[in-house]
């Protein structure tokens, strides 16, 4: 069972900033769902409800989405469902049910650097960028490199633009933890692939992402989906094999690319 | 912690532990529609409405629940009773067990979509698990509820 000493719900960013480097066992919960499966010992539990970071807006080309904001939000945003071919929408839809969605954040998923975060993978698709409260503004990319670090997660600016994108998953069911994600996207003629529940958190496949933007023929898709899934590495955990998650993701990748080229 | 919350239409006053959860505190307080099933929150048998929209109140930290309004099966008495007796009439009540927190999200779905088409009832329904497994029934009532084909 877990435990928290102390809730606050702090009236600024700047506050829960403070409490939360405060002590070492201080913690920002997020939407929560995950504490009842842990026994995390919480001095001070920081909730960051009363602070207006729910919402999702199209502003100043760029979509901007706030920290608070629940993944059922992001699933049935008519921003998102209408951007970037719905990838960040489609991303989100399979993880457990409504009543989950309903709960759970999108900076909690996100800071958190969850291995198996659809989302993740899909934001690392496009042009991302997130903005922590010490930290500054970052590349998602950068941001998913660097060790971990006391912050909070204020919002994420996705750029605005004509990207294409499609997501891919495998999963012994729906509403199951995914065992392999994928994320395509192409703006023109410049291509990104990311992969994601490798069980590690999501990775772009740099080699494949520019063989493709360098040369792109339809009937060499499984060539550069191969590349992907030859640079990238692959773990084994209770959900399947290494080999089992490289080989599909040949697969997953080559799907991706094929919905993305029929993307009008 | 002190948390005050509108309970199916009336103002309660709760005393919470920090780390207590709302599918307990309500459990306490009397609230027996609600039921545990899964401790790994994904069986949906603990949906609640919060501020109108399904949660799953096993993963709720019921601090967060001060000024909410919650409403439960308790609450919606008339509407529940209408759909159980075409669940009833399709033969797919089974054992009961689930059935609070599947009515609350069929309910949740009837307010939210419109003559829905049965790939988004099931997407919609995703999270309710029926260890009886008798979702075609429950797919047949809901149909005919919503008056969809």
């Amino acid at each position: 069972m877990f435990i928290i000493n102390e809730f606050i719900q702090p009236q600024t960013i700047e506050e829960a900033y403070n409490i939360l480097v405060s002590r070492r066992n201080n913690a920002v919960i997020g939407g929560s769902a995950f504490l009842r499966m842990g026994s995390k010992k919480i001095n001070t539990a920081v909730d960051l409800s009363k602070l207006g970071l729910d919402y999702i807006k199209d502003e100043d080309g760029y979509i901007e989405i706030g920290a608070y904001t629940t993944l059922r939000e992001v699933e049935t945003s008519p921003i998102l469902v209408n951007s970037f071919s719905g990838v960040i929408s489609n991303s989100v839809k399979n993880i457990i049910g409504i009543q989950f969605r309903n709960i759970v954040t999108v900076g909690a998923s996100v800071f958190s650097k969850y291995g198996f975060s659809d989302l993740i993978t899909a934001l690392l698709a496009l042009d991302t960028e997130i903005e922590l409260y010490k930290a500054g503004r970052i590349p998602l990319d950068d941001f998913l490199k660097r060790p971990f670090e006391k912050d909070v997660l204020i919002r994420i600016f996705i750029k605005k633009n004509q990207r294409r994108a499609s997501f891919q998953d495998l999963r012994n069911s729906v509403s199951d933890y995914p065992i392999l994600n994928v994320a395509v996207s192409r703006l023109d003629n410049q291509w990104t692939i990311a992969v994601g529940a490798r069980p590690r958190v999501a990775a772009i496949a740099i080699k494949a992402s520019e063989a493709l933007s360098e040369h792109l023929g339809p009937e060499n898709l499984a060539y550069y989906a191969d590349i992907a899934a030859e640079e990238l590495t692959f773990g084994t955990n209770e959900r399947g094999t290494a080999e089992y998650r490289q080989a599909m993701c040949k697969v997953l990748v080559k799907r991706a690319l094929m919905e993305v080229l029929e993307c009008k | 912690m002190q948390i005050e919350i509108i309970l199916n239409g009336k103002k309660v006053s709760l005393d919470v532990k920090n780390n207590e959860l709302l599918a307990d505190t309500l459990r306490n307080y009397g609230v027996f529609s609600i039921r545990k099933g899964c401790d790994t929150t994904c069986c949906g048998l603990c949906t609640i409405w919060v501020e109108e929209k399904p949660v799953l109140s096993c993963a709720m930290l019921s601090v967060r629940a001060d000024g909410k309004t919650i409403t439960t099966m308790e609450g919606l008495q008339r509407e529940a009773e209408e759909f159980a007796q075409v669940l009833v009439a399709e033969g797919s009540e089974q054992c009961g067990f689930c059935s609070p927190g599947f009515i609350l999200t069929v309910l949740a779905m009837k307010r939210e979509l419109k003559n829905p088409t049965q790939e988004e009832i099931v997407h919609y329904l995703t999270g309710n698990l029926c260890r009886c497994t008798g979702y075609l029934g429950q797919l047949r009532a809901i149909k005919k509820y919503l008056g969809v084909a």
